[in-house]
This record gives C-alpha cells, structure tokens and sequence, in this order.
C-alpha cells in the first residue's frame, strides 16, 4: 500500500532540505535508494526545483505582488497556450494559471513596488494582442502561503510534561 | 489544624506522581526540549472546532442524555464497526469524559472491596491509582522488552489467583510503544476464558498502530461477551483537551456503568460532543484522510528515532504503536530518574523515567515522538551530546 517515492515526496513537500539519509530513517529505506529515488524524480522533472518560503513583512525592503485577471481570446489551434506563454516569459510573473469560471488567466506578479506593477499592467500586460480585459489587485498581507502560517506565534500550548 | 485525619486512607496511600518532579524542572526551564509530552503535536483539525463553535452559536449549550447524543452514539458505532471489526448496538455505549472516565466507571463498576485486578507494568499512569481508588487490589503483570511489553498466557497464570477479576489490556501501550497481535491475542485468550475473566481493553491508541492494523481483542471469539472497550477521540483526532471518550460494553456492564456515569458526571460536554460528531462524520466520509495523513507522519518520526537511538546504544525494541520510544538507559549506570534528571539540567531534554510507570520501568525512559522532526533532531542532537560528554558513547 504503501509507495516510497509518494512517501518521500511527502517529505520533501514539507521540508525540502530533508537529507537522503533522513528520509531514509523516516520510511525505512536504505540512503542509496532513497538518493536513487530523489534522483529519479528530478530527473523525470517530477521535482523541478526547491524553492524557499520567505516572509517578506519581515524584510526593510520594498515589495509589492499583484493577482491579475485576464481575460483573453484563445487562439485556434493555439487555444490559450501562446498567449499564456508570452505572458510567463516576463520576469516579474511568478505564476499563470488558466482558470474556469469568468476570466481566463490568473496572472501572479511581483515587483519592488505597486507603481511596477501597475506599469507592467498597462504597458505590457493590457496593452498585449489576444489581451481583453485585466483587473489587477494588490496584496496587502499574506496570512497563510503553501499551508505555511505566517504569524509568529507558533508556541506549543501543551504542557512540557504529562502522562 | 491536621488535615491527615479527614483524608481518606485510600487516597492517602495513593504514591504521588512519579512526572510531577520532572514537570517542574521542566517548565522552569527556558529553550527545554520536551520529549516528555503524552498528547498529539497536531492541533484539532480545523473542522472539527469550527463545528463545535457553531454548535455554541446555535445553541447546543445544555444537557444531552446521559449516554450521550443518539447522533454521535451512531457515528460511534459505526466507526468501531468499520475500523475495529466491533459491532455494538447504540444502547451499549456512553460518551465519557475522556477515556480516562470510561476507565474510572469500567472500574468502579465491576470491582468489589478486594477483587484482583491484573495491571500491565510498566503502563499508563492512571490504571493503579484507579483501580485501588475503586476499592480493587492492583496486581501487576510484568511485561519485559525481550517480549516487546506483551502479555504472555504463562506471565497470566503467574499472577491469576481466585480473587482475579479482570485483567485490564492496554495496547497498543503508553509508555512502550509495544502492541499484540491477532495471534498473540489468541495465545492468551484461553487463560482469560479459562479463569473466567473479565477484560479492561483500552484501546485509545488504536488509531496509531504502525506495520499492520490495530486488533480489538474483543473480536477474539468468545471474548465480547467479556470485553469493556475504551477508546476515544484524544489520540485519534488530536482533541486531548476536548475530554471526550466513550466505552462499549455488554449490555448489563454498560447499565451498571451508566449509574455511575449519570450521577457523578451527568453527561460529556455539550460542545465536545458536537466536536466529536464532526469528527467522525468527516474522516468516516473522507476515507480516514486526517488520520493516514498524521499516522505516516507518527510513522516517520517513530522509524527516525528508533534508528537514531539505537545508534547511540540507547536498545529499544521497535515500538509498533502509540507515539513513545522506550529506550533502556542502563549503559549509563544510572537509575531512570537519575538519567532523566541530568539529562534535563545538562541538556535541557525532558524525557520521562520509566519508573513513574511503575514497575518494570527501571533502566528505561520514555520518550514521545510526538514532536516535530526539528525538534527530535535538535533531541537527538543533544543526547548524543549527553552521552559523549559522559562518557557513554
């Protein structure tokens, strides 16, 4: 039933720096096949990169992100992939998702400041061929990010010791 | 004014908490890391406290039956049926406060002034105290590491005389970790039938089994009709401060229970019930998922620290339930409390010395892996220390 590479990518989803030979002691494994596995993922592009969750709030620098709706006209033969394509090229996308519902394209920008992004918005975003229409919000504060609470107060209630 | 002459002889002779002493130590200690914890890291899923806060909202602020809602009475029954192979009608079971009240009225309901009653060592903390407090006579049954802490039929004749009359089963067991299986069950059912015993099965654990699935030794033939079983929602669904358990019984047991549990406790909180019933209903819907998901994490933690302490020297056998380790410490020289206690002001680990579980816990310590994998590296970590700096490893 049970299947080491969901296993280990149980592991990893939650802490990318899980060493081999953690994951090893933690599902029973030897290290060199756990490697082998790990390797294999990455190799089959199943794991594409590991990446860290930073709480920017705490950071003295400028820094803006914005969720952008775009509503767009799918291309024949196309459909929506070349024009989401010429949309995640630009550095300041961090993600495009093609979504149901009343718009097409969710577009994730970030940026040093608002005025970027509203920049990006009307310069090349709106402005594009395909492009029918964008409403751009900012983010004030994020509470929670890949199921990562932000506030600080992480204390364990329980008492030290009981029975 | 002295006070002893007013306290009852029974209570007075009840030894104080063998945890207290490292409790304090432990909670005016800064940066300790506490391996010493006997409850879920996970907090109530969210779910489950959103619908307790609606119930408060709408009202479900009062009494319920005695029993306990008819509603999560069939959730209940249901949930042992589908995860325990138990089949119990809804009359035969109470929603207790906790299964630490379920145990207070299995006891008090069975035991007459000098019955025997057959108690695991080392075990869970309350099982002694519980059945002296019901007038009965604890009579430990020694469990050894070398067996994995398991109950063996010639460890039971051992201790069996005629005053025996239950023998309480608390697998998968706190402090060991140990469990018994189907046929290890069956290898000591006869003795039970036997000498015609009555079994305390508590089964609060059951959930957190590890390499295979929890077997309720009332499953075993001939064995409902003597089986009280206990379980609850404090380890399953990380709800420890909800104090909501429940006991399944034989129809005349759970009669004799309920008068203790209508006129001393009256019924389980309102809220916790409802908190409870959300519980059920959502992971019995969701295919156990909240579950699987914080067993596989108990799971890595377990197969990590039984590995890290047994490259230190620390033995232990590998606990296949619960979420303790329960290292032997003897390469030290030291007592369990003795090694418990330096390590906790040298290293600022708490752990708990096998002895406050009482007999058969010398020379070991438990430690509760449940606590995050950075935390029992950090634990690992600093016992290696420990040792080193003693000269131990």
């Amino acid at each position: 039933m049970k299947n080491m590479r969901n296993e280990i990518l149980d592991i990893l989803r939650d802490d990318a720096k899980a060493s081999a030979k953690e994951i090893a002691s933690m599902i029973g494994e030897s290290e060199a096949a756990v490697a082998a596995e790990i390797k294999g993922l990455e190799d089959e592009k199943i794991i594409l990169k590991y990446k860290t969750l930073i709480n920017r709030e705490k950071i003295n620098s400028e820094y803006a992100e914005g969720l952008i709706e775009v509503k767009v006209e799918p291309q024949r033969d196309l459909g929506y992939d070349r024009i989401a394509q010429r949309i995640y090229r630009f550095d300041e996308v961090t993600a495009v998702y093609l979504m149901s519902g009343t718009y097409d394209l969710s577009v994730h920008v970030e940026a040093s400041t608002m005025k970027q992004i509203s920049e990006f918005v009307f310069e090349k975003l709106a402005v594009m061929e395909g492009v029918r229409s964008t409403a751009t919000y900012f983010i004030m504060r994020k509470y929670k990010e890949h199921g990562v609470i932000f506030a600080d107060d992480d204390k364990d209630e329980r008492l030290v010791i009981s029975p | 004014m002295n006070y002893d002459k007013y306290i009852a002889k029974v209570v007075a002779e009840i030894p104080p908490s063998g945890i207290r002493k490292f409790f304090d130590i432990a909670s005016e200690m800064e940066d300790v890391i506490s391996l010493g914890v006997g409850e879920p890291d996970f907090t109530t899923p969210w779910n489950i406290c959103e619908n307790a806060i609606y119930a408060i909202e709408t009202g479900k602020t009062h009494y319920t039956s005695n029993h306990g809602t008819t509603a999560l009475r069939q959730e209940i029954a249901a949930y042992l049926n589908e995860r325990n192979a138990l089949q119990y009608d809804i009359n035969q079971i109470i929603v207790t406060v906790g299964a630490s009240e379920a145990l207070d009225i299995a006891f008090r309901a069975v035991i007459n002034p000098g019955d025997e009653v057959l108690v695991p060592a080392p075990s869970y903390v309350s099982y002694m105290p519980g059945v002296k407090l019901a007038g009965g006579v604890a009579v430990p049954v020694l469990t050894v590491a070398a067996n994995a802490f398991k109950y063996t039929a010639d460890v039971l004749k051992s201790v069996i005389t005629p005053k025996t009359k239950a023998l309480i089963m608390p697998f998968p067991n706190n402090p060991t970790g140990g469990i018994m299986t189907k046929e290890e069950l069956a290898g000591i059912v006869d003795v039970i039938i036997e000498n015609d015993l009555l079994v305390i099965s508590d089964e609060i654990y059951s959930e957190l089994t590890y390499d295979g699935k929890h077997v309720s030794i009332a499953t075993l033939p001939g064995m409902k009709e003597r089986t009280i079983v206990i379980n609850g929602f404090s380890k399953a669904f990380a709800m420890t401060g909800w104090r909501l358990g429940y006991v399944a019984a034989p129809l005349p047991l759970t009669k004799a229970m309920l008068k203790i549990h209508q006129y001393t406790i009256l019924c389980a909180p309102s809220a916790a019930q409802e908190a409870g019933l959300e519980a059920l209903k959502t992971e019995r819907k969701n295919g156990y998922k909240q579950v699987r998901e914080m067993v596989q994490q108990y799971d890595h933690r377990r197969r990590y620290l039984f590995e890290a302490f047994n490259a230190l020297g620390l033995r232990c056998f590998e606990p296949k339930g619960a979420f303790y380790m329960f290292p032997d410490i003897r390469l030290s020289g030291l007592s369990s409390d003795e090694f418990c206690e330096r390590l906790v002001k040298e290293k600022r680990v708490a752990c708990v010395p096998g002895t406050a579980f009482g007999e058969g816990g010398e020379g070991f310590m438990r430690c509760s892996y449940a606590s995050s994998m950075e935390n029992l590296k950090e634990a690992i970590k600093r016992i290696t220390e420990f040792l080193k700096e003693n000269g131990w490893l």
